[in-house]
């Protein structure tokens, strides 16, 4: 059984570079953490008092500034952090993505690309092997996978990057806000694999600022603030105190047809409306 | 995981002579020219038999370039992958194992100037033999040359907390490869490679010398590979050292592991 349980959790960053005496009037801004400058190295309290619950089946949007600390959290939750105070407890294998190009070699064939990439989500060589058809013919790079990445157009690394992530099994999905960053016209054709693979996986967690996209794969919402848990519960709710007025409103008839057309979990949440 | 530091390994070796048409045969090549290159001049420079004096520096090179390698890319393992550290769950010894594995490759790759050592001095190494000047017999190759397998694994043990430990403290503290990086040099002079204890030891009054030398730990790890490598005896002294120090090196690393393994990725 997959679950992720965070109690009571702070993650303290010490700065060890930084100069003392530039930060000895506390900052504190709206961008960022909260910075303490009692210790003698100054600690950057990005993530403060989480409590966060998840078991199989929770899809949960992740909003809030820049510098609210959503990576952070992601990071916690993925198990890359262990918090400094409080604690946490991942089950499950982790697939973590913050970077669709972690790992890639521009020297090496598309094709050992794609294995090295699985291996890095958590796959083994031989389920990736299993998979490179499946890839192939998805990224319709065809006979480009026997040569080097570094003869690939951005988009071209793109489709590859998103063919491999949405063609493992992740018990536990944690996806960054960067995948939303890419070409739209081929997210397109990768939303339903992406959709698909959200069915797949037993926990998403998914940071976005694009309303459309966390509608489509999530069903609840988790709102940071200065490294806080602001808000936490229904998409639609947390969205709504996030935004300051109700997400629906600007949509499209169209695009909430889409979206409550994707995935049976969804049509709940329109259902709702 | 296995998978995962075993391919990074392998891949770190390819990549570095990628689209060069020979290849990581290049490792072999320029550390054999080195090493042939020192072993004739101190050979000449002491007064040596090629013979005997030419493989001895030649294996303590490449020996000492395994244990080199070990503390000074392990040292650096979390410094160099902290993309991945950042991105990925994965426990620190992926990083620590895909060092020490890389360093393998090398040694593996190295092994071949030693296979063309020993076919051309075979001869002169096979049967007892001394150094010019020196009191100490060396019994020559024979079954106890096949010492040099667990040495070689021993070695590449403690290369795995070497890697641990200092690479959990140079994280910490980015001074520290600083000044093992300036001491290395120094402590490869200090370390008999190119120059023999047989020879310099068996003069007269230099018995407090001797004592200082022995507190060398990588005198014990050069050796206890080195000396079945080419047929010299090697002290029970040395395997007593290197056995100590790998169980209180590995001691210290499982103690840091478990106080600070989940600070690295803050401190990356």
């Amino acid at each position: 059984m997959v679950s992720v349980d965070v109690w009571n959790a702070f993650v303290d960053f010490p700065i060890f570079d930084a100069k003392t005496r530039s930060l000895k009037k506390q900052v504190l801004g709206k961008v960022g953490g909260k910075i303490a400058t009692e210790a003698r190295v100054p600690i950057i309290e990005a993530l403060h008092d989480i409590s966060v619950s998840l078991k199989d089946g929770d899809r949960v949007g992740l909003v809030g500034h820049n510098g609210a600390g959503k990576s952070t959290l992601l990071r916690l939750l993925s198990g890359i952090y262990e918090p400094t105070r409080g604690s946490s407890r991942v089950v499950g294998r982790v697939a973590p993505v913050f970077d669709l190009g972690i790992g890639m070699d521009p020297e090496i064939s598309g094709m050992e690309n794609i294995i090295i990439r699985g291996l890095f989500l958590g796959m083994t060589r031989k389920q990736m092997e299993s998979r490179l058809d499946d890839i192939a013919e998805f990224t319709e790079l065809g006979d480009y996978l026997q040569m080097p990445l570094r003869t690939y157009s951005t988009g071209m690394r793109v489709r590859l990057a998103l063919g491999v992530v949405t063609s493992i099994d992740p018990e536990i999905l944690i996806l960054d806000e960067g995948i939303g960053a890419v070409d739209a016209a081929f997210l397109e054709k990768a939303r339903s694999r992406l959709v698909d693979l959200v069915r797949r996986s037993g926990i998403l967690v998914f940071a976005s600022h694009s309303d459309e996209f966390l509608f489509e794969l999530c069903n609840s919402g988790i709102w940071m603030d200065e490294g806080k848990i602001r808000q936490q519960g229904s998409l639609r709710e947390v969205l709504t105190g996030y935004k300051g007025k109700d997400p629906f409103e600007g949509m499209s008839q169209e695009t909430i047809d889409r979206i409550s057309g994707g995935a049976p979990e969804l049509a709940r949440v329109s259902g709702e409306l | 995981m296995r998978q995962l530091w075993a391919h990074l390994g392998w891949q770190d070796i390819k990549q570095r002579y990628r689209r060069s048409v020979i290849g990581p045969l290049w490792i072999t090549i320029s550390m054999g020219v080195t090493a042939v290159g020192l072993g004739v001049l101190y050979a000449v420079l002491f007064d040596q038999k090629i013979a005997t004096y030419l493989p001895y520096v030649v294996v303590g090179f490449i020996v000492w370039n395994f244990i080199n390698g070990c503390l000074i890319e392990g040292m650096d393992t979390f410094i160099a992958n902290e993309g991945m550290i950042k991105q990925m769950p994965a426990p620190l010894s992926v990083y620590v194992l895909r060092t020490v594995w890389r360093q393998v490759l090398m040694l593996a790759h190295n092994i071949v100037i030693y296979v063309v050592i020993l076919a051309v001095f075979f001869r002169a190494l096979s049967v007892p033999y001394t150094l010019q000047g020196a009191s100490i017999l060396h019994p020559g190759l024979g079954w106890s040359s096949l010492l040099a397998i667990p040495a070689a694994v021993l070695i590449a043990i403690n290369g795995v907390w070497v890697a641990l430990l200092f690479g959990i403290i140079s994280t910490r503290f980015r001074d520290i490869p600083q000044v093992i990086n300036s001491l290395i040099q120094l402590l490869f002079y200090m370390t008999p490679i190119i120059w023999s204890p047989d020879t310099f030891f068996s003069k007269p009054g230099r018995g407090l010398a001797q004592l200082v030398f022995q507190l060398n730990p990588l005198y014990h790890f050069v050796q206890i590979m080195r000396g079945p490598m080419i047929g010299q005896q090697v002290s029970w002294l040395s395997w007593a050292v290197v056995g100590g120090i790998t169980i209180v090196g590995w001691a210290l690393a499982l103690l840091a592991m478990r106080n600070y393994r989940a600070r690295v990725s803050y401190w990356v």
